[in-house]
């Protein structure tokens, strides 16, 4: 017998009697102002979130807030003027000397600041990892309250690759001290677009 | 209501005083109160050592000790909780459950069965209380600081009735103290040092007598407290609860 | 590598320097005090837990079925999937497909099952480099020692101590200590550590039998620098990380951070599902005394852990003693439930490092009974006769002497028995309790007594 077969055997074998599965549809937060508990949270965990009324308006913030003499990247065509558009074939490797990069949420939670991203709005799977600085469009509307409303939302949508970032990559290895900038961005920016 | 009174072994031979206290408290509210002599031990310092299948002789003898009473209590949340989860018999179980549902630790048979709102108690210290772990997460005695629910305390709401006692507070309100059967001995290390920070927490807030439903963690902080000449002194609950009123 | 020493010998040596134990144990309060705060602004907290133990029971009672289905999704995602009985067959099967592909460096995430595995050692003596890449993971590998705690590696260390290792290893100026900057070195090492790694090998946290992708999480963001830049992607799993369905993360998400940190969520929980164009993955289904687990009734609850490490972090004992003082990968609580599992006769003594205290069960986002299980396998180790002769000897004469009302009344008169038996001086020749701690006042008479000449007289006359 191999071992998968004498694994799923044992499994088999010493596994109690069927216990039911719970219902999980209990669990509702109902926010009086999602946009506001959003950006609250956000905050609370290190990130930053500027509210602009449209995608349009944060193209003069990028120089404001980032150093955009460095390469910039994005898979909004609508920011194509003010940076790369992210080509999906090349190797990844090739995007270590990305300063900054501007994606688009699928969805953001309330609950802990977190954005939904699939490789389809990363361009590249590496996109939001290997970047200084990330910056997330996030629109109204695609905000939730938390996570059991999130993946009602994803569902049984098809990808390679998921994931939630929820604020800066930090560490706090060293004496429990805080420090932003651990293996990814240094600074993540939510550009809250409400309407 | 007939009441029998357990003495833990610990508390009868090293602070009968607690026990005492504990049988004058129930006969000044009334109750009944009978001291079946022949008790000895609940069988926990076996069984929290490994050895519970030493202890059915230990059961028997309690089950014969303290069948047919509507009530048992005892000045002792660990060993109570012991009973409660543990106390069984080969011979007649039906005896054992009926024990394991009517034995009380003495807090919450005032609290819970003869529901007292008043006392006629006066002790002017400032006091904290430590909640035994196996009062609090055992028997349920207060609030565990873990879980996400409302704040109670049986013991505090107790001391509440009691004249001029001034209790403080703690900054870690239910943290072990370290005393923890044979734990004490085993780990004698880090036993210690957790009896030694639970009374730093005590001291530093003001206190002058650390209070518990629990001798045996009071033992432990005692031979602290003794060996560092402090002048913080130990009391078991009853002892409060049971203290007189100045004399006119 | 294995300590021969048990645990109170090794927390008697951590003890001797009480400042450093003041810090530790301080520096994890502050940790379960930010976990207490994130449990009590999140509504229906205990009811998450109570859905997350639960759909766990669902898991472990029909494992077999979701191991099948699990399987079939992962070939269909494009995902190579191998099963390993033990150590050896797991750490042979990553060999494997790095040879194949003539890969002689990777870089890890962190994976405590790997650790478990001595994966590092064995790919070692086999001309294969590792470097862990979790901060804490690497700070531990650098300096030769097993991670004291899951989620935070090193938290028993200095940052005097780091700087030193940082100094040694990687050339920083002599007395740097400075977290911030510490931090900055090893993420420009680090990052050059991920540039050219062709295979990576991460942990996983949770897998999802319905879609066939597994969910990894971070705050440092390695797991995915290293996936996403390797041609080679391989996940090692315990057969217990399965969970029912997608939505069910939900539940589990919410619970994870806010337990281990006090966090709303880890920075990066990545859901891995298929294969990038011209990259692999590999996943390998561990068993590792998973299934025998399952044998025990008793036991088994322990499966549910999602390893947040809130037993450890409100644990006076772990607190006090540190990580390393359990000599097992998983310290703390719930390793001293895991552990006697995997080997008896060399972790017999980690459930009785406990006061049963129960806190650890209360912390539990999966409600594992972790006090409980502690007393249930001091149990099965005594009977199983894991414990010293002396100590037996000297439990039938309590036993006996509690057996007998007679024997114990005539023990109290002579010199108050209990003073010389539980629990001051089982077979010690020195009597621990005394090192630190006065004995007990010895009063004239016992309450036995008392009650004979008070009541009983009183009710005669």
């Amino acid at each position: 017998m191999n071992s998968r077969e004498a694994i799923l055997a044992a499994v088999k074998k010493n596994q109690p009697a069927l216990s039911p599965l719970p219902d999980i549809s209990m669990f509702k937060v109902v926010e009086a102002d999602i946009a506001s508990r959003y950006t609250e949270v956000f905050t609370g965990i290190g990130g930053q979130v500027i509210a602009v009324s449209e995608l349009e308006h944060i193209k003069p913030l990028l120089s404001e807030h980032f150093d955009i003499s460095k390469r910039t990247v994005t898979t909004l065509p609508e920011l194509s003027d003010v940076a790369e558009l992210i080509n999906t074939e090349v190797d990844p490797h090739s995007f270590d000397d990305v300063e900054l990069a501007i994606i688009r949420a699928r969805l953001a939670v309330a609950e802990n600041g977190a954005v939904w991203l699939t490789e389809s709005v990363m361009g590249q799977r590496i996109i939001p990892y290997i970047c200084q600085h990330l910056a997330v469009v996030v629109t109204e509307d695609s905000l939730v309250s938390t996570m059991h409303d999130a993946y009602g939302k994803i569902a049984s949508e098809d990808y390679g690759f998921g994931g939630f970032i929820g604020g800066p990559s930090k560490t706090a290895d060293i004496e429990q001290a805080l420090v932003l900038g651990a293996h990814g961005p240094l600074s993540m920016t939510i550009f809250l677009i409400k309407q | 209501m007939k009441v029998a009174l357990f003495i833990p072994c610990y508390i009868n031979q090293l602070y009968p005083a607690a026990a005492i206290a504990t049988l004058e408290l129930l006969q000044k509210l009334a109750v009944e109160v009978t001291y079946p002599a022949k008790q000895t031990c609940c069988g926990q310092p076996m069984a929290n050592s490994g050895f519970e299948h030493m202890t059915q002789s230990c059961n028997n003898l309690f089950i014969e000790n303290f069948s047919g009473f509507d009530y048992i209590v005892a000045p002792s949340a660990s060993c109570v909780l012991h009973i409660k989860d543990h106390l069984h018999s080969h011979a007649d179980e039906a005896a054992a459950t009926a024990i394991r549902g009517r034995i009380y630790e003495l807090v919450e048979f005032l609290t819970d069965v003869l529901k007292i709102e008043s006392l006629d108690a006066y002790f002017p210290h400032k006091v904290g209380i430590h909640q035994s772990c196996h009062g609090l997460r055992g028997l349920h005695l207060a609030q565990m600081s873990e879980l996400v629910a409302p704040d109670f305390s049986k013991p505090q709401h107790l001391l509440n009735m009691v004249q001029g006692i001034e209790m403080i507070s703690l900054d870690r309100k239910d943290e072990c103290c370290g005393f923890g059967g044979l734990f004490c001995i085993a780990e004698e290390s880090v036993s210690v040092k957790m009896g030694k920070d639970r009374i730093t927490d005590h001291t530093k807030n003001g206190a002058e007598y650390i209070t518990s439903p629990d001798l045996s963690c009071l033992m432990h902080m005692e031979g602290i407290l003794q060996r560092n000449k402090s002048n913080v002194k130990i009391i078991h609950i009853a002892e409060i609860l049971n203290s007189n009123m100045p004399a006119l | 590598m294995k300590s021969t020493a048990d645990h109170a010998t090794l927390a008697e040596q951590f003890n001797r320097d009480e400042e450093r134990v003041d810090w530790h144990d301080g520096a994890l309060w502050w940790i379960r005090q930010k976990r207490d705060r994130s449990a009590n602004q999140t509504p229906q907290w205990e009811e998450l837990r109570e859905a997350a133990s639960a759909i766990k029971s669902n898991v472990i009672s029909n494992l077999h079925d979701y191991l099948v289905q699990f399987e079939d999704n992962l070939k269909k995602n494009g995902v190579k999937v191998y099963w390993a009985a033990d150590a050896e067959e797991h750490n042979q099967i990553v060999y494997s497909i790095l040879k194949a592909k003539e890969i002689t460096q990777m870089v890890k995430s962190k994976s405590m099952l790997t650790e478990e595995c001595g994966l590092n050692e064995y790919l070692h003596e086999r001309g294969i480099d590792v470097i862990n890449s979790d901060l804490g993971e690497y700070i531990q590998q650098i300096d030769n020692e097993p991670p004291s705690h899951i989620v935070l590696p090193c938290i028993h260390k200095r940052k005097e101590e780091i700087g030193e290792l940082f100094h040694e290893h990687l050339g920083t100026e002599k007395g740097l200590s400075d977290p911030t900057l510490l931090t900055r070195v090893a993420r420009k090492h680090l990052r050059n550590v991920f540039l050219t790694r062709r295979a990576a090998l991460t942990g996983v946290n949770f897998a999802v039998a319905e879609t066939g992708e597994y969910v990894v999480c971070t705050n440092e963001g390695n797991a995915d620098m290293g996936a996403h830049l390797s041609e080679v992607q391989i996940a090692s799993m315990g057969l217990e990380k399965l969970i029912p369905e997608r939505k069910h993360l939900g539940v589990f998400l919410r619970l994870l951070a806010r337990s281990a940190i006090g966090q709303p969520i880890t920075i990066y929980s990545s859901h891995f599902k298929k294969p990038r164009p011209g990259q692999e993955m590999h996943l390998i289904l561990v068993d590792k005394g998973r299934s025998s687990l399952m044998a025990r009734p008793d036991f088994r609850d322990s499966l549910k852990c999602i390893k947040c490490g809130g037993c450890m972090n409100t644990c006076p004992v772990y607190r006090k003693s540190g990580g390393l003082s359990y000599h097992n990968t998983i310290s703390g609580p719930i390793g001293a439930i895991l552990a006697p599992n995997l080997d008896m006769q060399q972790h017999a003594d980690l459930p009785f490092a406990s006061t049963l205290c129960g806190s650890c069960s209360n912390v539990c986002p999966v409600k594992i009974p972790i006090h409980d299980q502690l007393y249930k396998w001091r149990q099965v180790i005594v009977k199983e006769g894991y414990v010293a002769n002396r100590k037996t000897f000297s439990m039938k004469a309590m036993s006996l002497t509690f057996s007998s009302p007679e024997m114990y009344q005539t023990a109290g008169k002579t010199g108050r028995w209990i003073l010389n038996h539980a629990p001051f001086a089982v077979n010690h020749k020195l009597n621990p309790w005394y090192r630190q701690r006065d004995m007990p006042g010895s009063p004239k008479q016992s309450f036995g007594e008392w009650y004979k000449k008070n009541i009983n007289s009183k009710d005669k006359h």
